[in-house]
């Protein structure tokens, strides 16, 4: 269980918001929702551990998520505005380091049917410097595919994809929440996605 | 883990080999100045080799310093790694090798074909090949300390100078002082033995402060 208790975002002397309560099951969709400016990254960024807010506390498991460090990160995917892709090297290698870095090893195998399914083959051995940007966010969002993790931190994934795309990512979320997973994401698209529970959080 | 780190490193370096020889020309470059500046007076020449080719390799190593978190900073890989479940230290640890293996080696590989110009004796070319295997990591490792804590500043790049030539100067006093000593016919062990614990000290805590600074940079 992701529980956020209090939580406050003050960036500079601005306070961008307060009092954020919510609690969040396995199998729980959140989506949180503000205008531009309102706070949704810096609450996202809060929520996978990168920053710490300034009042309040985050709980996993009713324990504070900075005490868990390596175990909270192990159960723990965010996909953040900046697409975690390198430039240079290949659209393989990519997954491959970036799963092997976030504790995951995968073959070379898996990683082909992971852009398989996302509908990159024939890139793979692509320098992602060469591919569109929807072509990058797919494969940034191809790690969700092969990591193993339960909680979900998603940071605009639809930005840029195509309409066959987004219904893609839409099946695979709504595969997670249905196996149990949390999905904590934000997104000015519509878009209806079946859970067994789904809280709205509105930042002002 | 640490072998998939370094192994992205030096990939990344590959792709990008203008930057590994940008350093090792600078390097060359500037160990070759003061030979043709100074004239062939190859007493003075020899006397002043070992500090010479130091300070270069200091400079060298740290002209690359500015690239070792910045551009994985820019690109979201470097957030992706602190949110990982292994040690934030390990992956700096893993990222100073690398560093090493791409700047320091070349450097080492090169300073006794450049000792040459200074009409260095074959024993004290060995002596500074060997100070400067021991001592380039320790410049990297420091460096990486220096490189998380401007991550993301403008003008970052001035900024590390003023931090970690000052935490250089130790390596640079006994790795000099290691060539000197053998050329004056005294042992130089002591010399080696200092670098050597300056290189398990910073392989000790150089991760674990650039690890926390990283930390504090990205927030």
């Amino acid at each position: 269980m992701l529980q956020g208790i209090n939580l406050a975002c003050v960036r500079g002397d601005r306070e961008l918001f307060k009092n954020i309560n919510f609690s969040l099951e396995a199998g729980g969709l959140m989506q949180v929702h503000g205008p531009n400016g309102s706070g949704k990254t810096s609450l996202l960024r809060m929520l996978c551990g990168l920053s710490n807010p300034a009042a309040g506390e985050i709980r996993w498991c009713d324990k504070a998520i900075h005490s868990l460090d390596g175990d909270y990160f192990a159960v723990m995917t965010y996909i953040g505005h900046l697409s975690g892709t390198k430039d240079d090297l290949t659209v393989m290698e990519n997954l491959r380091i970036s799963s092997a870095l976030a504790g995951s090893e995968i073959s070379a195998d898996q990683a082909k049917e992971a852009l398989e399914y996302i509908g990159l083959s024939g890139r793979e051995a692509l320098p992602v410097k060469v591919l569109s940007q929807g072509q990058r966010r797919r494969v940034a969002l191809a790690r969700l595919l092969v990591c193993k993790t339960s909680v979900w931190i998603l940071d605009e994934p639809l930005v840029a994809l195509d309409v066959a795309a987004v219904k893609l990512i839409q099946g695979l979320l709504e595969q997670h929440l249905l196996q149990g997973g949390m999905v904590v994401m934000t997104t000015h698209q519509e878009i209806d996605i079946a859970a067994a529970s789904i809280t709205q959080l509105q930042l002002a | 883990m640490l072998m998939w780190i370094i192994k992205r490193d030096l990939l990344l370096a590959m792709r990008r080999q203008s930057d590994v020889f940008t350093i090792l020309f600078f390097f060359i470059i500037v160990v070759s100045l003061f030979p043709l500046s100074v004239g062939p007076e190859m007493n003075m020449l020899r006397t002043m080799a070992p500090g010479v080719v130091w300070v270069a390799a200091l400079l060298a190593s740290m002209l690359s310093l500015g690239r070792m978190f910045s551009n994985d900073y820019v690109d979201g890989t470097l957030e992706q790694m602190l949110l990982s479940p292994q040690s934030l230290s390990l992956l700096v640890l893993g990222k100073a090798l690398a560093h090493w293996l791409v700047t320091g080696i070349p450097l080492v590989l090169m300073a006794p074909i450049l000792g040459i110009q200074y009409d260095l004796p074959i024993e004290a070319l060995f002596v500074l090949t060997i100070t400067l295997l021991l001592g380039t990591p320790v410049l990297s490792l420091i460096g990486a300390i220096g490189a998380a804590l401007t991550l993301g500043l403008r003008g970052g790049g001035v900024l590390v100078s003023l931090l970690v030539l000052p935490l250089y100067i130790p390596v640079l006093i006994f790795g000099a002082g290691a060539v000197e000593a053998n050329m004056a016919g005294v042992g130089y062990d002591a010399h080696l033995s200092l670098i050597g614990a300056f290189l398990l000290m910073s392989l000790v805590f150089a991760p674990w402060a650039a690890a926390s600074s990283l930390r504090v940079s990205l927030e």
